[in-house]
């Protein structure tokens, strides 16, 4: 269970940020020490902050993830794995990545107190959003000593 | 010559498109309750237990299930006595702009595959007509989440490769899915027709019931079959392990060219939201 703040990122806000940094440009927001969501939420219904906002899949921000190590992310959550490139990369920079339940977008947005909008607004349910989370459900996947929760999983107890 | 008013159309599709997305249909309600019991992971178990609270708090507070709320798919079969008051393809425009909007469900479609400028109102659908006998119109709704749906193959298998290719291929392309697709996952196989036919069946195929085997026996089999050995991948619910991985498989078919064995398929994530309407 996680609590505290969380930065919503899924693909276009991701290609935004990562530009701006290979342009040597400030982010719209501190990237250090933070964790992103890989989430775009549904729009909130009058009386809600937020509507159902579980996890997307997240091997397509890989090839968009180093740079953000780079500025001090320090963890991620989506779901499914990452690629051997970004689990070094995660090892080396000391980032934990987090799966949540796929699908659970109903009870997931539940843990979720206070929203606000971080950056790029004009992306519509792609836009940054800073979350306050309490007991948010998530599983460590991939921790800061490499090891990855998918590729220990017993398969051969199953057949 | 029946009529049916366009007004009548908007606005079942838009009741469709709010529908799916907060109740589950029974089908799949009790394949998770029963996958919950079967799953001999405690993980797993926990998982399902997670998706079974989520389905009834969504349903209850009307709230989607998941937040990709998906593309919209519409199968229309339309009567031949039947004549729509005004435009078909416009009613199942606005109704689609219409559900999205008053369910407060996520557009998720953008204009052009580069600018990915969304359209805000989560059209265009995507519409499948047939043209059929009597003066019914038939509508089959599907909102596909974007996840499971970039996780569907298709291959054009040599006709020696026969059942057991296409045994190969399905079962290879849920292990390289892995957990992407929000295992369990249903999966649709379209087999025979042309290869734009057999990705269109391997959708079509997502529309039936899960408890629904084919018609034709030795289909009916070769679904089960998969189905066994997809869930001895072990893969399981979100890919953390298990005996559940997929909670069906469906097959349609056709038939094909002498040279051909095309075999398209496409994934359906645990929440498979779909709704039938007659009109």
């Amino acid at each position: 269970m996680l609590s505290g703040i969380v930065y919503t990122a899924r693909d276009a806000a991701h290609m935004k940020l990562v530009n701006l940094i290979k342009k040597g440009q400030t982010l719209p927001f501190d990237l250090s020490g933070q964790i992103i969501y890989y989430v775009g939420p549904a729009p909130a219904k009058p009386g809600e902050i937020i509507g159902s906002a579980g996890p997307t899949t997240s091997y397509r921000m890989d090839p968009l993830t180093i740079p953000l190590l780079k500025k001090g992310l320090s963890g991620t959550i989506g779901k499914g794995k990452r690629s051997p490139k970004i689990r070094k990369a995660m090892k080396e920079y000391k980032a934990v990545y987090f799966a949540a339940v796929g699908g659970a977008a109903a009870l997931i947005s539940e843990s979720i107190t206070r929203v606000s909008t971080a950056a790029y607004p004009e992306l519509g349910p792609e836009a940054v959003k800073k979350l306050e989370v309490k007991d948010f459900p998530a599983i460590v996947v991939n921790d800061i000593y490499g090891n990855d929760l998918y590729e220990m999983r017993k398969e051969e107890q199953y057949k | 010559m029946k009529k049916i008013a366009k007004s009548l159309i908007v606005n079942r599709v838009a009741q469709m498109c709010q529908e799916a997305n907060f109740v589950l249909n029974d089908d799949i309600k009790k394949a998770l309750l029963r996958a919950r019991k079967e799953e001999s992971s405690e993980m797993g178990k926990n998982i399902f237990q997670q998706l079974i609270d989520n389905y009834q708090l969504a349903e209850k507070k009307k709230v989607p299930i998941c937040q990709d709320t998906g593309y919209t798919v519409i199968f229309v079969e339309l009567g031949e006595d039947v004549k729509v008051e005004g435009n078909l393809q416009e009613a199942l425009f606005e109704g689609v702009k219409k559900g999205y909007k008053e369910g407060y469900l996520r557009k998720s479609i953008v204009k052009d595959p580069f600018n990915r400028e969304n359209t805000g109102d989560n059209t265009p659908p995507v519409i499948h007509t047939e043209i059929v006998s009597g003066n019914k119109l038939k509508l089959y709704l599907m909102a596909k989440g974007g996840g499971s749906e970039n996780m569907s193959k298709i291959k054009m298998l040599s006709p020696a490769q026969g059942q057991e290719g296409v045994i190969d291929f399905v079962v290879d392309t849920v292990r390289r899915a892995d957990a992407n697709p929000c295992p369990p996952v249903i999966v649709g196989v379209g087999l025979g027709g042309t290869f734009e036919k057999a990705a269109l069946l391997s959708k079509k195929a997502l529309l039936r019931d899960l408890d629904d085997a084919h018609s034709d026996p030795k289909t009916a089999k070769l679904e089960k079959k998969i189905l066994n050995k997809i869930n001895k991948l072990g893969i399981g619910p979100q890919g953390l392990g298990g005996t559940r991985t997929a909670l069906g498989v469906k097959i349609e078919k056709y038939p094909c060219h002498i040279a051909s064995l095309p075999a398209a398929v496409n994934i359906n994530c645990h929440a498979a939201r779909h709704k039938k309407a007659v009109l």
